[in-house]
């Protein structure tokens, strides 16, 4: 992995448009139209999410083309966004992200460097188990977990079930060894040189830290601060054990838990939900696409 | 400036000896190169000197403090590493000063001392940029840049030309030479090139298996190599090393090679080797240039004889010739118009004068 | 100095009374600042990864209120019920079936998309990378929607053709093809990311090399690409397989189990157990059941991983 394993379209090979055979040519037009049909397929859900969206709740049940939208309305939008409860989800929903990335930066940016750079007696070893809880998943723990925490309480009084922070403690065991991994991966990969020559300037193991390895491997941890928050934001499993309060509840739950009420489907508002819930990491990955890409394929490497 | 000191310094790894036990004294302003083949122990030694890497045992002194245990930063040395390493976030002049601001020199003091630098770099006009920007040769400058403006004791070089493709390492071998005249702060060098050995330093340390085979001016390495090893590491291509014995026949001392090939040593080479064995096998060293195409008139201690060339190598101002003789394979340089062919035999003379003589088995020069 | 108007350095110099600290303390200091540094991730990964799994064995072996010590009953009781195997069988074939699928899909579109010009990558791989984007509970809402008994686009579309209208969560195997569908389009983007990098990084001499000595196209595959990809297929198809295997989101949203729990994976079922049944002992006792596929994947996936850190 090389520091900056982003690459912006990287020229792979040159394709001589003017001495192109017509074999060529043909396997160009495959590949175009195999293309268009992935491509359909891939953007079909959220674009039905849209096209739902649009319509009104009479619309929907009136059975017409599901693919058009005859009188489009924003209402479901205003619905939404005019509604506490959904806001309320959706303000949940961000203060978790955020303060999840934040703690796992701060956990796991220290941790990488020490990993990568000082070693010491078993941190091999701990960069190991680092990558194999990485592959624990939230499916496994969340029946423990929530045991640990209701005992928690019941010991200590302090009760964290039911509260959104508690999302706070559980959403770092899915962030914190991936990005670990990750920066491990793009320290590493700075010349060692690089630390000496900062070290004979007179830096500090922290200066050099600071002034030098965020720096240099700023894609890494923009990389590693996409992936906590794409996670967060999109976990569904430990909020839905956790949180059962409305006041509680994070986006995706909220949405299932509160616009399906009993066999009553209101699918209008149910996309927009969705849709609502879909952006922040779709708008993220419009803008970072590099990053975010960097990040997903840097996980397969050894740190 | 400092002089700098090394007492019986030795570098172990696990069980490995990296450097066995170096005393090596370095004058104020002097310019010293580490040169050996890689494993030798030179780069530690460097690493040693700057504190990178902490000694096993012995003493490294720089203007006469004993350093074993005081930390790279205290040391007050600046490093050249092979790959530059710049910081790629930091333009030219951040790069340069980012050891200064970190002990918080004042701003004019950094900027005076940047242009400075820059100048004598002659990189004035690239101080804005990021490393990225530079060719290979301007990174080297500006990892120049950064430790001159440091004004430290010492300047510590590793490998900083390995880099670079042969014609930018001579124009910056001059550059480095040329800074040093300059600001004359005393210089550990280290490299792998015997050439850039040569060329740059006041004494020269030849390495090899973590001690140190000799110290000495370029020529007097060149010219009175104390070991077989610093006889063939030095000087390109290689000296000669011919099987041979010492015999007496006629009261005069002769290199026997062959049979039918012995040459009489010239008077002060007798007197020299009068006392060496008679019976161990010895090598005869000679330089290519002193293996070169008969003349009509030789000099005194110069002796021909007759050898049929396997490749010749012309050179332009030169012609390298190669032959085989006692199994070894024997390199001259004739002149191009002495008509060395390949395949073709060509009476050669050997300069008798400026001859070693080696034990054989233990490498010693006699 | 003399021609150079460097200042004698009063700041640097004058700093010389330094703190002669041996070399041993030093060390230590810096393998104890090491440690401060992994401290929070050591405590993490401690109290609430390590302590939760060793934690969940203890819970196996309880009964229902957690007053009683049970040992292997709950394993017992579950191997007695059909529903148990029903759950491995669908999570088995869910697992394997997804993750072939997504490993085809995700290495043709890498193929195609590898072939057409440098400058169009971008685009194509930005849009066949949002399924990957979309938290997966939101997407699954739409598959729902398209899914509908009554609405179903897909049944509105195919019924100008004749064809349906299909019980896509109705019936037992729709209701399974349906999920392995869902997740094969949520995961196959993540395939085609890792093998798009990968053939990338083939070099091109290898393809011009195959091609002079007379490869066609599929053997410049079987011989060229495949051999180079072989790593990185390995570690994408374990690490997607452990993902799949553990899923529940699509499983949850779209058929929540059913039609009469013919849906159920391991996870959704120790759901519905151990939370929603209240029976977090036997829950506990189900999801366990996973941890042997996974170990296996993993032991895998990091003999791949080192040595393709080891080639690098």
């Amino acid at each position: 992995m090389s520091t900056v394993a982003i690459d912006k379209a990287a020229p792979t090979r040159t394709v001589k448009y003017g001495s192109m055979s017509r074999d060529r040519t043909w396997a160009l037009r495959w590949s175009y139209f195999f293309l268009t049909l992935f491509a359909i397929f891939s953007l079909l859900p959220p674009i039905y999410m849209l096209i739902t969206s649009l319509k009104s709740s009479a619309e929907i049940s009136a059975a017409t083309n599901p693919w058009w939208v005859f009188h489009p309305t924003l209402d479901n939008y205003i619905g939404l966004l005019t509604s506490n409860q959904f806001l309320r989800f959706f303000w949940n929903s961000a203060l978790v992200s955020i303060f999840v990335v934040t703690i796992t930066m701060l956990i796991s940016v220290p941790a990488a460097f020490a990993l990568a750079r000082m070693r010491f007696w078993g941190s091999a070893t701990l960069a190991t188990g680092v990558f194999l809880t990485y592959l624990i998943p939230d499916s496994l723990l969340f029946i423990p977990l929530f045991k640990v925490f209701a005992l928690f309480g019941d010991w200590t009084g302090i009760q964290l079930i039911n509260r959104w922070y508690v999302l706070l403690l559980i959403y770092p065991t899915l962030t914190v060894p991936f990005c670990t991994w990750i920066m491990i991966g793009y320290f590493a990969s700075i010349p060692k040189e690089l630390d000496e020559a900062a070290i004979i300037d007179g830096a500090s193991w922290f200066q050099t830290l600071t002034r030098i390895f965020i720096p240099v491997a700023l894609p890494g941890l923009i990389a590693a601060t996409i992936f906590a928050f794409t996670v967060s934001w999109a976990q569904f499993l430990y909020p839905l054990v956790f949180t059962t309060s409305t006041d509680q509840l994070v986006l995706p739950v909220g949405i299932i838990t509160t616009l399906i009420k009993g066999d009553v489907f209101n699918w209008g508002q149910i996309m927009t939900g969705a849709l609502l819930g879909a952006a922040p990491p779709l708008i993220i990955y419009a803008f970072l696409m590099d990053y975010y890409i960097a990040g997903l394929t840097a996980g397969a490497t050894k740190g | 400036m400092a002089d700098v000191t090394l007492r019986k310094v030795v570098k172990k790894y696990d069980d490995v000896e990296a450097v066995r036990g170096i005393d090596l004294d370095i004058a104020d302003h002097e310019f010293v190169v580490l040169v050996g083949p890689s494993g030798c122990g030179k780069s530690t030694t460097l690493r040693m000197i700057a504190g990178l890497e902490d000694i096993t045992g012995g003493d490294i002194m720089i203007g006469g403090d004993v350093v074993n245990d005081v930390p790279p930063k205290d040391r007050d040395i600046a490093m050249v590493f092979q790959n530059y390493a710049l910081y790629p976030h930091m333009t030219v002049a951040e790069n340069m000063s980012f050891g200064l601001r970190l002990k918080r020199y004042p701003k004019a003091e950094i900027k005076s001392r940047i242009d400075e630098a820059a100048r004598m770099l002659d990189i004035v006009e690239l101080v804005d940029r990021k490393p990225k920007q530079l060719s290979g040769g301007q990174r080297q400058r500006v990892a120049m840049g950064r430790a001159i403006v440091r004004n430290p004791k010492v300047f510590l070089f590793d490998e900083p030309l390995s880099n670079l493709d042969a014609k930018l390492r001579v124009q910056m071998r001059i550059e480095i030479k040329k800074v040093h005249q300059k600001v004359r702060t005393t210089t550990v060098y280290v490299t792998h090139d015997q050439v850039e050995a040569m060329t740059l330093a006041d004494r020269v340390v030849v390495m090899n298996h973590g001690r140190i085979e000799q110290i000495g001016t370029p020529n007097e390495l060149y010219h009175k190599p104390a070991t077989k090893f610093v006889a063939s590491f030095i000087g390109s291509p290689a000296m000669n090393f011919i099987p041979c014995r010492l015999e007496e026949s006629g009261g005069k001392l002769h290199v026997r090679i062959t049979d039918r090939i012995a040459f009489p040593l010239p008077p002060a080479r007798a007197a020299r080797y009068q006392g060496a064995s008679r019976t161990d096998r010895l090598l005869l060293g000679l330089r290519p240039e002193h293996i070169t195409e008969a003349k009509a008139h030789p000099e005194p201690g110069v002796e021909s004889f007759d050898a049929v060339l396997d490749v010749t190598e012309p050179m332009g101002m030169e012609t390298l010739i190669y032959f085989a003789l006692e199994g070894a394979q024997i390199c001259g340089r004739v002149n191009p118009n002495a008509g060395a062919q390949d395949g073709a035999p060509l009476r050669l003379a050997v300069d008798l004068n400026n001859m070693h003589l080696l034990n054989e088995g233990t490498g010693a020069v006699i | 100095m003399a021609d150079v108007a460097l200042q004698p350095d009063r700041v640097g110099a004058t700093q010389t009374p330094r703190k002669r600290s041996s070399l041993q303390k030093a060390l230590k200091r810096k393998s104890t600042a090491a440690f401060l540094m992994t401290l929070p991730l050591i405590i993490l990964i401690t109290l609430l990864v390590l302590y939760p799994a060793f934690y969940s064995l203890h819970l196996a072996t309880l009964n229902k209120s957690m007053q009683r010590f049970v040992g292997l009953g709950n394993f017992e009781f579950l191997f007695k019920r059909d529903t148990f195997w029903l759950v491995v069988k669908q999570s088995c074939i869910f697992a394997i079936t997804a993750v072939v699928f997504k490993a085809l899909i995700g290495f043709i579109v890498a193929h195609f998309v590898h072939n057409i010009p440098a400058k169009g990558q971008r685009k194509w791989r930005g849009m066949l990378l949002v399924p990957w984007v979309i938290p997966p509970a939101m997407s699954t809402l739409a598959w729902l929607w398209l899914f509908d008994p009554s609405y179903s686009a897909f049944n509105y579309t195919l019924s100008f053709f004749g064809i349906g209208p299909i019980p896509w969560t109705g019936d037992a195997t729709w209701a399974r093809f349906s999920v392995i569908l869902v997740n094969v389009w949520y995961g196959a983007p993540f395939f085609m990311i890792m093998y798009l990098a990968s053939l990338k990084s083939v070099p091109d001499q290898l393809y011009e090399a195959a091609a002079i000595d007379g490869a066609n196209w599929w053997q410049r595959i079987w011989y060229v690409t495949l051999p180079m990809m072989r790593n990185i297929i390995a570690i994408t198809t374990l690490f997607s397989l452990i993902v799949t295997f553990a899923n529940f989101d699509i499983v949850r949203i779209l058929t929540a189990g059913g039609p009469l729990d013919h849906t159920h994976i391991f996870a959704t079922w120790a759901f519905r157990i151990g939370i929603e049944g209240s029976d977090i002992p036997l829950g506990a006792s189900v999801s366990l059941f996973m941890v042997p596929i996974l170990a296996v994947a993993a032991i895998f996936i990091l003999r791949d991983v080192n040595k393709r850190g080891n080639e690098s």
